[in-house]
C-alpha cells in the first residue's frame, strides 16, 4: 500500500505529463479528422450551400434598375406617384438611359422593365434613339416628345416598382399573385393562372409514383431477402441493371412501348382485349408508367438492406403462438422494416419532385412538372428571378413535406418499440 | 474586393491579350461561327472555301450552341476573337438592343434589294430560311389539306393531329385557321381580343390535339400513324422523304424564320466580314449551299439555280412563300412570357 502510494507520489509529475500528451494525441486526432472531413466540406459549401443562397436570393433580388440607373433609382423612390416625376428624375433618367448600353446594362434594365410592362423593351430602344446630344434642354420635354407614354403616371409607375433591392413579384407570380395598383396582393386573371396547380401535380404524380413503388417494391425486396443467396444475386442484378442505360434511352423506349402503333397496343389488339388502340403516351399514364420504372431501384434498395437485417425467428414465433400468418407479417414483420420503408419513400418521392425530362417527353401539356417551368425561364425566356421563385417555394414545400413525414415516421417507430 | 477584382481583372486581360496575340500573330484569318453539324459543313463547301479562293483572306471556322453569354463576356471584357457568328432571331434582337452586334451598314453592304425583305435587319443579315408547315403523310389521307382551316376540320380529316407545345406557331396557326390572313396576324395578336380569338379557335381542336416536344417526333408520329396531320420544321421532313416516306407539306400558312449573321461589337475584321457576307449572300454561293442541306436561300434568285426537286423544298421559293408569313420575333421577345403562360394554363385545364 505505501509503495502505492509512495509511487504515485513520486509519479505525480509525469502522470499530468501523460494527459497533456494524451489531450495533444487526442487534438492531433481531430484536427487529422477535420482535415479528412475538410474537402468535403469544402465541396457542399461550394457546390451545395453557395448556389442554393444565391437562387434564393435570386428569387427576390431587384438590382438591376438600381445597380445600372442608381441616380435614377434614387431619385424616383422619392416621387410620390402623382402625376409625373420632376425634370430631376427626367434628366436623370435620360442620362443614365444613354450611358447604360455600355457593359449589357441595357439589356438587362430592358428585360427587368418588360417584365411589368412588355412594350418597355421597344419604348426604351425608341427613345434612345431619340434623345438628343446637347444636354442644354428640357428632359420632360423632349422625353415627352419622342413617345407619349412618358407623360403617363403608369410608366413612371413601372420604373418606380423596379427601383427597391428586393422584390417580392417573383415570388407572388409562382402563386398565381400580383401586386395590384394600390399595392395590395390579388390574384392573376383566370386565364393566366398556373403555378398553383402546377404545384399540387408535382405533389399527386410524385406521391402517386412513390406509393405505386412501395406496392411494387416491397414484396420484390421480401422476395431478395428471403431467397437464398445464388438467386436473390441474379434478381439483384436485374434489379441494377436499368442504372447502365441512360435515363433518356429508357424512356424513349417507353414511348416506343406505349404509342398507339406500339408493342403493347398491338399486343392487346391482336388478342382482342381491346378494338382500337388506348392513349397510354403523352398523358398521366405514361408519365406514371416511366417514372415508377426509373425509381423503383431506389424503393428496393433501401428496403432489401433492412430486410436483410431482419431475422425470420420473430415471425415464426408469432405464427407459432398462434397469431394468423397476415398478422405475423403486418403486426411482427412490417414494423421492422420501417426505417427501410422511410428511406425509400422519401428517396423516391423528392428525387420524382424534380423529375423534367421523363414528364416532358412521355407526358402532355397537364403533366408538366415544376422543374418544367424552371427549365423554361432558365434556358428559354433568360427569367431567372422566376426559375429561381419556382425551385425557392418547391424547396420550402419540401423540407415542410419532409419535417411532418419525419416526425410521423419518429411517432410510429416509438410507439411499436 | 475592389482591389481583388482589379487584380483578377487585369491578370485575366495580360493572359487573354498574350493569348489573342498569339493568335492574331499567326494569321489574319476571319473567325466564323456557326451552330457547326450538317450546315456548317455545308458552310465550308459553299462560303469559307470559295471565299479564300477568291479573296486570299482565310478563314477560321468555329461552332458553338447559340450561348448568348459568351459573345456577351467578349464584348464586355473587350476581349473579341470572334468575328462573325450565326444567330437566330431572338438572339439577334436581344443582342442588337444590347449592342453586342455591329450595326449593318446597308448603303455599304448594297444588297439589301438583292435579298428577301426579312433578311435585312438592324444587326444582321439573313442567311438562310426554314420554316415550321403544315405536314401530312400522302398516303393516309382522302383529299390532301390546303390550309389550317383544313388541319381544324375534324369531320373531314378524322383523327389527331400534332402542333409543338408551346405558344409560339400555335397562336399564329389558329388566327390563319380562324381566317385572319397572314399579313394581319400579329396586328390581331397583340390585342386581347386577339389572343381570346386564338385560344377560342384553339378550344375547338384541343382534345385532337397531341403536343409534340422535340422536332424529330412529327415526322415520327407521321410515319407511325399516331397523327393524321402535324405541325413540323421543313428541314425534318425533307429528310424523311430522302428516306423514301410519301410525306408532304403545305405551304399555305407556314411560318418561316432566319439564322442571321451579326458582326461581333468590336471584332477587328470588320470589312473583311462584310466581305464575306456579300460573297455568301449571291445567288451562286447560296444556291451551292442550300443544294447541300434543305435551307431555303435568302436571295431568291439562287432558286433558279437549284434542281426542280429541291427548288420545290426550299421554303423561299416564289410557289411556297404565297400565303407564308415571317415569324415576328420582336413580338415574341416582347410577350412570349405572358402568351406561353396562358397558354399553359390553357393546355393544362
Amino acid at each position: 500500500m505505501s509503495s502505492i502510494t509512495a509511487n504515485h507520489n513520486a509519479d505525480n509529475q509525469p502522470i499530468t505529463g501523460l494527459k497533456a500528451q494524451l489531450r495533444r494525441a487526442e487534438r492531433m486526432k481531430k484536427i487529422k479528422a477535420m482535415l479528412l472531413v475538410a474537402p468535403l466540406a469544402l465541396f457542399l459549401i461550394i457546390a451545395f450551400v453557395m448556389p442554393i443562397s444565391s437562387m434564393l436570393w435570386r428569387s427576390i433580388d431587384n438590382t438591376e434598375v438600381s445597380s445600372v440607373m442608381p441616380l435614377t433609382a434614387a431619385a424616383i423612390l422619392d416621387w410620390d406617384g402623382q402625376g409625373i416625376p420632376d425634370e430631376a428624375v427626367f434628366e436623370a433618367f435620360a442620362q443614365e438611359l444613354r450611358e447604360s448600353r455600355a457593359g449589357g446594362g441595357l439589356g438587362r434594365i430592358g428585360r427587368r422593365l418588360n417584365y411589368e410592362d412588355p412594350t418597355f423593351r421597344s419604348l426604351l430602344t425608341q427613345t434612345l434613339r431619340g434623345l438628343p446630344l446637347s444636354t442644354e434642354v428640357s428632359w420632360t420635354e423632349e422625353l415627352i416628345g419622342i413617345n407619349a407614354r412618358w407623360n403617363e403616371t403608369s410608366t413612371w409607375l413601372a420604373i418606380q416598382r423596379t427601383a427597391p433591392t428586393v422584390t417580392d413579384r417573383y415570388l407572388l407570380a409562382a402563386l398565381d399573385l400580383e401586386r395590384d395598383i394600390d399595392g395590395k396582393v390579388a390574384q392573376i386573371a383566370e386565364n393566366q393562372r398556373l403555378y398553383v396547380s402546377v404545384f399540387q401535380r408535382t405533389l399527386v404524380i410524385a406521391g402517386g409514383v412513390t406509393l405505386i413503388c412501395l406496392f411494387l417494391g416491397f414484396p420484390l425486396a421480401y422476395l431478395l431477402a428471403t431467397l437464398p443467396p445464388s438467386k436473390s444475386n441474379l434478381l439483384l442484378i436485374c434489379v441494377l441493371l436499368p442504372f447502365w442505360t441512360s435515363l433518356l434511352v429508357r424512356t424513349a423506349a417507353w414511348i416506343v412501348l406505349l404509342q398507339s402503333g406500339g408493342l403493347v397496343n398491338s399486343g392487346l389488339m391482336a388478342t382482342g382485349i381491346i378494338d382500337s388502340p388506348i392513349q397510354l403516351v403523352f398523358n398521366r399514364i405514361g408519365v406514371f408508367f416511366a417514372m415508377v420504372h426509373v425509381l423503383l431501384p431506389f424503393m428496393i434498395l433501401p428496403l432489401y438492406s433492412v430486410m436483410k437485417g431482419v431475422p425470420s425467428s420473430y415471425q415464426r414465433a408469432a405464427v407459432s403462438l398462434g397469431a394468423h400468418p397476415f398478422a405475423a407479417f403486418w403486426q411482427v414483420y412490417v414494423p421492422q422494416t420501417v426505417s427501410g420503408i422511410a428511406a425509400g419513400t422519401i428517396l423516391v418521392f423528392i428525387m420524382a419532385l424534380g423529375y423534367y425530362i421523363t414528364p416532358a417527353l412521355v407526358g402532355g401539356p397537364s403533366d408538366q412538372m415544376v422543374s418544367y417551368y424552371v427549365a423554361y425561364y432558365t434556358n428559354t425566356t433568360n427569367n431567372w428571378g422566376m426559375a429561381a421563385a419556382l425551385g425557392a417555394l418547391l424547396l420550402v414545400v419540401t423540407l415542410l413535406l419532409y419535417m411532418v413525414y419525419h416526425k410521423l415516421v419518429n411517432q410510429k417507430q416509438l410507439v411499436r418499440s | 474586393m475592389k482591389i481583388n477584382n482589379r487584380t483578377t481583372h487585369k491578370f485575366l486581360t495580360t493572359s487573354l491579350m498574350t493569348a489573342g496575340l498569339a493568335i492574331a500573330g499567326s494569321a489574319h484569318a476571319l473567325t466564323v461561327i456557326t451552330f457547326g453539324g450538317a450546315s456548317g459543313d455545308a458552310m465550308q463547301e459553299a462560303y469559307y472555301t470559295p471565299f479564300t479562293e477568291e479573296t486570299g483572306h482565310a478563314v477560321t471556322p468555329g461552332d458553338y450552341n447559340g450561348e448568348f453569354a459568351r459573345i456577351r463576356a467578349m464584348v464586355e471584357t473587350g476581349n473579341v476573337s470572334w468575328d462573325l457568328v450565326e444567330v437566330e432571331s431572338p438572339e439577334l434582337a436581344r443582342g442588337c438592343f444590347e449592342g453586342l452586334f455591329e450595326p449593318i451598314n446597308w448603303e455599304v453592304l448594297g444588297i439589301a434589294d438583292d435579298l428577301i425583305p426579312s433578311a435585312v435587319s438592324e444587326c444582321g443579315v439573313g442567311t438562310f430560311v426554314w420554316s415550321t408547315v403544315l405536314a401530312y403523310d400522302a398516303d393516309r389521307l382522302p383529299r390532301a389539306p390546303e390550309s389550317w382551316a383544313d388541319f381544324w376540320n375534324v369531320e373531314e380529316f378524322p383523327g389527331t393531329r400534332g402542333l409543338r407545345r408551346g405558344a409560339k406557331y400555335t397562336l399564329e396557326f389558329a388566327l390563319l385557321a380562324d381566317g385572319v390572313t397572314a399579313e394581319d396576324v400579329y396586328d390581331v395578336l397583340a390585342t386581347p381580343e386577339g389572343v381570346d380569338r386564338a385560344f377560342a379557335k384553339l378550344d375547338e381542336i384541343q382534345p385532337h390535339i397531341q403536343w409534340w416536344e422535340a422536332g424529330a417526333q412529327p415526322p415520327q408520329w407521321l410515319v407511325a400513324g399516331d397523327v393524321v396531320m402535324s405541325s413540323a420544321y421543313n428541314g425534318r421532313i425533307a429528310a424523311a422523304q430522302e428516306e423514301g416516306r410519301n410525306l408532304e407539306i403545305v405551304w399555305n400558312g407556314s411560318l418561316y424564320d432566319l439564322d442571321f449573321w451579326a458582326i461581333i461589337q468590336g471584332s477587328n475584321h470588320v470589312d473583311t466580314a462584310h466581305d464575306f457576307i456579300r460573297f455568301a449572300s449571291q445567288a451562286e454561293t447560296q444556291a451551292e449551299y442550300s443544294s447541300r442541306i434543305p435551307y431555303g436561300p435568302v436571295n431568291p434568285d439562287a432558286i433558279a439555280m437549284l434542281s426542280d426537286e429541291q427548288a420545290a423544298r426550299m421554303p423561299t421559293a416564289e410557289a411556297n412563300l404565297e400565303g407564308a408569313l415571317a415569324v415576328n420575333t420582336d413580338f415574341w421577345v416582347d410577350f412570349g412570357e405572358e402568351l406561353e403562360q396562358r397558354f399553359n394554363a390553357w393546355a393544362s385545364r
